[in-house]
C-alpha cells in the first residue's frame, strides 16, 4: 500500500513529515497527503473522515493552506457519534474563525448539540461556541447558554459561564439577561464554576452599569466572605499551589472586588479588612503568593481611599522593587506607575531604585522604568534626573537609545528651569545621540536658540566645540550649521562671552571649515546639505575674507544631481557674484522665530507625539483597561500601538527653517512678485498648457516652486519677508535681475519701426497705456512699455499687474518700477513686457490682463482684455 | 483575557497554536514568527514578560519548548506565569513525563486538554485533578 495514500494513519503521516530532511521534501509529502485527502473528500469517504481532518489540522499547524477541509468539519459535527463530533469541533475551532460565512451553517448543529442529552456533547458545543462564536451566533444561541448556566453538571455550568462572557462581549445588549444567573454562580462551592462565575460577573460589570450596581449591592458581602474563607482555608491538595489554596481564584476575586469598590465608598469599606488580611498574610516567597499580592495592591490602589491600606500597598511595592527576581521588579514598576497618580510622594521615595532599573540589561524592565521615571520628573528633580539619564545615554544599548532620547528631550523641554540649561542638555543629547533625535526636537531647539538672544554667542561656540567631537551626529550637524550661518560672527568675535565659558579662538575660515565638512560629508542627507548651502551664503556676507572660498564651495554644487542643491547653488552663486549690493540685506539674520506659533503648530500636527509619550497605565483608570475592546480589535494586529506621528508637520517646519531664507524674499519683495505670479496666473487665466517659458522666468519659477505652497501660511515667512521687503523695494529691479542672470539685457535702443501707442485699458480709476518698440533683426519680438496712471485721488499700494496670452505668444514681464501708484499727476508706474509672437504676420497680439492693488488697505481687482494692438506686431 | 496561546520549540516550529481572537492565517504565521523571535533569544535571567504590539507576551521555557500567552497589557502577569506552569503540570501528568514528541503525535489531545483548561480566553478550571479526570472520561468515549 502506498504509504501516503489517505489510508495512512495520522501517526505515520506525522512520522513521514518529521523524517523529511529539507523543506522541499516536507512540501512534497504534504502535497501528496493533501491530494489524497481532497480525493477522499470528493468521494465523500465516511470511514476516514475524522482521520483525514486530524491530518489536516496537523498540516494546518505546519502553515499550509487547508481551507478545503472546512466543510468536512461541518459534516463531522453533524454526525451522531462523540468521536466524530469531537474532531469536527476541534477542526472547526482550528481551521475556521468567526469571520467565515461557512460558520453560519454550523449554528443549527450547535443548537442541537447544546440541547443534546449527552452532556459531553453539550460540553463540546459550548467549548466551540465560547471560542469562535460570532455576533449572529451569539444572538441565536444565547437562550441555550443562559439555560445551561443552571445545568446540573458543574463542568457544563463553568463552560456556559465562559461562553456567556463571549456572548455579552459580542452583543452587549444581551448582558442584562445574564445578570441573575451569573450572580447565582457566585454562591457556588465548586472552584471551576466559582472562578468562571466571578469572571463572568467582572465582565458584566464592565459592560453594563446596571449589572455593576446590582452586583455591588447584592454580592459584595458574599464575595468578601468567599475570599475570607478561601484565604483562611486549610491545606487542600487539589487546589494547592506553593502553599496557597487556588491563587487563581484569589486573583479573580480580588479583581472583581476592585471593580465593585472603584468609586463606591461603602463597597470599598466592606472589603478593607479582607484586603488588609491578604496584603499582610500572603506568603511572598513564591510566584503564586506575589501574584496575589500584586493583584491585592492593584485593588487597594483602585478602590476608594484608605490611607492605611495605601501605605501597606506602597510598602509591598517597595519590597517588590528590591526583589532579586526580575519578574517581581517588573510588576512593581508597572504598579508604581499607577500609584503615581494616587501618591506621588511615596513613589518618589523609590526614585533612586527606579533609576537603577532604567539601566537594567532586560529591555522589558528598562522600558517600564523609563516610563516611570518620566512621570516622576518635576521642576524640582529635573536637573539630577536628566543628568543621570543623559550620562546613561552614553552607554545604553543602541535599540534603547531612540526611546531614551525621546524621553530625555521631552523631559528637558517640559521642565527646563532656564534656557541655558535647556540648551546645554540638548547639546549633550545631540552629541551623544544626535542620530536618534526626532526632527521636531531639533526644530524646537533652534526656535529656543533663536529666542535666547543673549545666548547666541554662547550657543554657537558650544556647538562649534561639540561639532569637533561628534561630527557624525546628523541633527547636531544641522543645528551647528544653522547657528554658524546665523551667528557665525559671534563665534569668531567671541561676542556675548559668559563667565562659565573657556575662551576659544576661531577664525573665519575655521567656521567655514565646519560648514564645508558638513556639506561634503557623504553621510549628510539633503536637508543637512541644503542647510549648509544657506549657511554658506550667509557666511559669505558675514565673512568677506572668505567670500571667494565660499563661492568655490557653492560652485561645486552647481553640478549636483539633486535638483534642490543644484538650484540653490546656482542661485546663491548668482547672488554672490553679481549682487554684492543687496547681499547683506538678503542674508540678514533671521527674525526671532515665534515660539508660540511653533508650539501651536506642533501640537496641531503631531497629536501627542514626542512631547507626550504614551503613559498608558497612568491615563487608564486603575486597571480597568481601555474601554472594553470589542473582540474584533482584540489584538489590533493590523494597527500598531504607537499613535503614528505624522511627519507632515515636521516637514512644514523644516521648510520654514530652510525656505525662509531666500525664496520668500525674492518672491514677495515688491515688483518681483508681479513677474513671478504673472507667470502662474498666466496659466490660470487662459488655462493653456505650459508655454515654454523663457529661460529667465523659468529661473523664477524654479526658485519659488519649492516653497510657494507653504509660504502664504507661514507666519515665520511673513516676518522675514516684511523685514526684507522694506529693505529691498527700492532695489526691486536689480533684485529681480539677479534671478534672471541668463536673460538678455533689457532693450536699450529702439531702432525698429514706430508703432502708435494705445490705451490698453481704462476704467474710472486707472488708465493703462502701451508703447511699442521692436528690437532690430527680431521682428517676432515686441517690447511693450506699460504705463499705469492713477485717475483717482487715492494712492494705490501693493500694485500688481498680471497678463496672460494665448499659446502662440510668449510673454515675459520685467519688474515694475514700483508697487505704489501715486495719485494722478504725481507719477506713474512703468513696466516692460516682452512678447514673442510665433505666428508673426499671421496673427496679431491679444492679451488678457488683471490688475490688483489696494486702496487704503482694501483690495481692488480689475480685469480686462486687450484687443486693440496694432496689427503686424 | 488571553488572546492566543503558542507552544513552540527553539527552532520556531509551532506545536500548538490556539487563537481566541479571529486572525487571518497569514497574520497568524506572522505572529508566530514574531513571538518566537521575541522570546527565543532572551536571557533566562530576564523577565518572562515582553511587550508585543499592543499586548504582552507571558512566556516560559521548559527544556526546548516555549509556552507563550498573549494577554492584555493590564492583566496580572504573575498569575499567567503560574497558569503556564499549571498547564505544563497537567500535560506532564497526562502524558506521564511529557516530552516534545508526545505533543507532536498527540497534538489533538493537547488541544483537548487546553479546551478543558482555558475557554474563551479565560481560565476554566484550576484543579489539575479535575482536568485529568475529565480527560479520562472523554478518552473512554472514543
Amino acid at each position: 500500500m502506498n504509504p501516503f495514500s489517505s489510508g495512512t494513519r495520522l501517526r505515520d503521516m506525522i512520522r513521514a513529515i518529521r523524517a523529511c530532511k529539507t523543506a522541499a521534501e516536507e512540501r512534497a509529502v504534504v502535497r501528496k497527503e493533501c491530494a489524497a485527502i481532497r480525493a477522499a473528500i470528493n468521494e465523500n469517504d465516511q470511514d476516514y473522515r475524522h482521520r483525514n481532518l486530524a491530518k489536516l489540522m496537523f498540516i494546518h499547524m505546519l502553515g499550509y493552506p487547508t481551507h478545503f477541509g472546512q466543510m468536512e468539519c461541518l459534516k463531522l459535527i453533524a454526525s451522531p457519534g462523540f468521536p466524530e463530533k469531537r474532531i469536527g469541533y476541534l477542526g472547526l475551532m482550528l481551521l475556521l474563525d468567526e469571520r467565515q460565512e461557512v460558520l453560519m451553517l454550523v449554528t443549527n448543529s450547535l443548537k442541537q448539540d447544546l440541547n443534546h442529552t449527552n452532556q459531553y456533547i453539550v460540553g463540546l458545543a459550548l467549548c466551540a461556541l465560547g471560542n469562535i462564536c460570532s455576533a449572529e451566533m451569539a444572538r441565536d444561541l444565547a437562550p441555550e447558554v443562559e439555560r445551561l448556566l443552571q445545568f446540573r453538571d458543574p463542568n457544563i455550568r463553568k463552560k456556559a459561564a465562559l461562553c456567556s462572557i463571549r456572548i455579552i462581549k459580542k452583543v452587549p445588549d444581551l448582558a442584562e439577561n445574564f445578570i441573575n444567573p451569573a450572580t447565582a454562580l457566585l454562591r457556588e462551592k465548586h472552584h471551576g464554576v466559582l472562578i468562571t462565575g466571578v469572571q463572568l460577573c467582572t465582565d458584566l460589570c464592565k459592560i453594563s452599569t446596571e449589572a455593576l450596581e446590582h452586583i455591588r449591592k447584592k454580592c459584595t458581602d458574599g464575595l468578601v466572605r468567599t475570599l475570607k474563607d478561601l484565604a483562611n482555608s486549610p491545606y487542600s491538595p487539589e487546589y494547592d499551589i506553593a502553599g496557597i489554596t487556588d491563587p487563581f481564584l484569589h486573583i479573580r476575586l480580588l479583581k472583581l472586588l476592585r471593580v465593585l469598590g472603584e468609586g463606591d465608598a461603602d463597597a470599598s469599606d466592606t472589603m478593607n479588612d479582607i484586603l488588609a488580611q491578604v496584603a499582610t498574610k500572603t506568603e511572598s516567597n513564591k510566584v503564586a503568593g506575589n501574584a496575589i499580592l500584586y493583584e491585592c495592591v492593584q485593588t487597594i490602589m483602585s478602590i476608594e481611599d484608605n490611607g492605611g491600606l495605601r501605605v501597606l500597598a506602597i510598602n509591598i511595592l517597595g519590597r517588590f522593587l528590591s526583589n532579586r527576581d526580575n519578574n517581581i521588579r517588573y510588576v512593581a514598576l508597572n504598579m508604581l506607575m499607577k500609584a503615581v497618580s494616587a501618591d506621588a510622594q511615596a513613589v518618589q521615595r523609590h526614585r533612586a531604585t527606579i533609576l537603577e532599573c532604567v539601566k537594567d540589561s532586560d529591555a522589558s524592565i528598562r522600558k517600564r522604568a523609563l516610563e516611570l521615571v518620566y512621570v516622576l520628573v518635576n521642576e524640582t528633580n529635573v536637573k539630577p534626573l536628566a543628568k543621570e539619564l543623559i550620562d546613561y545615554l552614553e552607554v545604553s544599548d543602541l535599540d534603547f537609545r531612540g526611546d531614551l532620547t525621546a524621553k530625555i528631550c521631552s523631559i528637558v523641554a517640559k521642565f527646563s528651569p532656564e534656557k541655558i540649561w535647556y540648551i546645554d542638555q540638548m547639546l549633550k543629547v545631540l552629541t551623544e545621540a544626535g542620530n536618534f533625535v526626532k526632527d521636531e526636537v531639533w526644530y524646537a531647539l533652534i526656535v529656543v536658540i533663536s529666542n535666547a538672544s543673549e545666548l547666541h554667542g554662547y550657543t554657537v561656540r558650544a556647538l562649534y566645540r561639540a561639532f569637533q567631537v561628534s561630527a557624525e551626529q546628523e541633527s547636531l550637524v544641522r543645528v551647528t550649521v544653522w547657528c554658524i550661518g546665523e551667528y557665525g560672527d559671534m563665534l569668531v568675535n567671541n561676542v556675548g562671552m559668559l563667565d562659565i565659558e573657556d575662551p576659544i579662538t576661531v577664525t573665519e575660515s575655521d567656521a567655514v571649515d565646519v560648514v564645508e565638512i558638513a556639506i561634503k560629508r557623504h553621510a549628510s542627507d539633503l536637508t543637512t546639505k541644503a542647510m549648509a548651502l544657506v549657511a554658506l551664503l550667509k557666511l559669505s556676507s558675514r565673512f568677506p575674507s572668505c567670500s571667494e572660498r565660499i563661492r568655490e564651495i557653492i560652485v561645486q554644487f552647481k553640478g549636483s544631481f539633486v535638483l534642490e542643491l543644484q538650484q540653490r547653488a546656482i542661485e546663491f552663486n548668482s547672488i554672490i557674484a553679481k549682487h554684492q549690493n543687496i547681499r547683506s540685506t538678503l542674508v540678514e539674520r533671521m527674525p526671532v522665530l515665534d515660539e508660540a506659533t511653533f508650539i501651536g503648530r506642533r501640537a496641531g500636527s503631531l497629536p501627542g507625539a514626542a512631547s507626550t509619550p504614551t503613559i498608558p497605565s497612568v491615563s487608564l483608570p486603575n486597571g480597568v483597561a481601555k474601554p472594553v475592546a470589542p473582540l474584533v480589535d482584540l489584538l489590533d494586529l493590523n494597527s500598531d500601538d504607537a499613535p503614528a506621528p505624522s511627519s507632515s508637520g515636521g516637514g512644514d517646519l523644516l521648510q520654514d527653517l530652510l525656505g525662509v531664507d531666500l525664496p520668500p524674499a525674492s518672491q514677495q519683495s515688491g515688483a518681483g512678485q508681479a513677474s513671478k505670479t504673472g507667470n502662474d496666473v498666466l496659466l490660470d487665466l487662459l488655462s493653456i498648457g505650459s508655454p515654454s517659458a523663457p529661460s529667465s522666468s523659468s529661473a523664477v519659477d524654479i526658485l519659488s516652486s519649492n516653497s510657494s505652497n507653504k509660504v502664504p501660511v507661514s507666519p515665520l515667512d511673513d516676518l522675514s519677508s516684511l523685514s526684507l521687503s522694506t529693505g529691498t523695494t527700492s532695489n526691486a529691479a536689480p533684485m529681480m535681475d539677479l534671478l534672471d542672470g541668463l536673460a538678455p539685457s533689457p532693450p536699450t535702443e529702439n531702432n525698429g519701426p514706430v508703432y502708435p501707442s494705445i490705451t490698453a485699458f481704462e476704467s474710472s480709476s486707472l488708465r493703462l497705456t502701451f508703447n511699442f518698440s521692436k528690437q532690430p533683426g527680431n521682428p517676432q519680438t515686441t517690447v511693450i512699455e506699460a504705463t499705469f496712471i492713477n485717475l483717482s485721488s487715492n494712492t494705490y499700494t501693493d500694485f500688481v499687474f498680471q497678463a496672460a496670452v494665448p499659446k502662440f505668444l510668449q510673454l515675459h514681464l520685467d519688474p515694475a518700477s514700483s508697487n505704489t501708484l501715486p495719485t494722478a499727476g504725481n507719477g506713474s508706474i512703468t513696466q516692460n513686457l516682452k512678447i514673442t509672437n510665433s505666428q508673426h504676420g499671421k496673427k496679431s497680439l491679444v492679451m488678457r490682463i488683471r490688475i490688483a492693488y489696494k486702496i487704503n488697505g482694501k483690495d481692488t481687482l480689475e480685469e480686462g482684455q486687450v484687443n486693440n494692438f496694432p496689427r503686424d506686431l | 483575557m488571553i488572546r492566543f496561546i503558542l507552544l513552540q520549540n527553539r527552532q520556531g516550529k509551532t506545536r500548538l497554536a490556539k487563537y481566541y481572537v479571529p486572525l487571518e492565517d497569514s497574520e497568524k504565521h506572522k505572529v508566530e514568527y514574531e513571538v518566537h523571535r521575541l522570546v527565543v533569544n532572551r536571557d533566562p535571567k530576564y523577565t518572562n514578560f515582553v511587550e508585543f504590539r499592543t499586548h504582552k507576551i507571558i512566556y516560559r521555557r521548559y527544556a526546548g519548548l516555549f509556552f507563550s500567552l498573549c494577554v492584555d497589557i493590564t492583566d496580572n502577569e504573575l498569575a499567567y506565569l503560574e497558569c503556564i506552569h499549571l498547564f505544563v503540570e497537567i500535560l506532564d501528568h497526562f502524558f506521564s513525563n511529557v516530552c516534545e514528541l508526545d505533543l507532536v503525535f498527540n497534538f489533538h489531545k493537547v488541544y483537548l486538554i487546553l479546551d478543558e483548561f482555558i475557554l474563551a480566553g479565560e481560565l476554566q478550571e484550576t484543579s489539575k485533578k479535575a482536568i485529568i479526570e475529565r480527560m479520562g472520561e472523554l478518552e473512554k468515549l472514543e
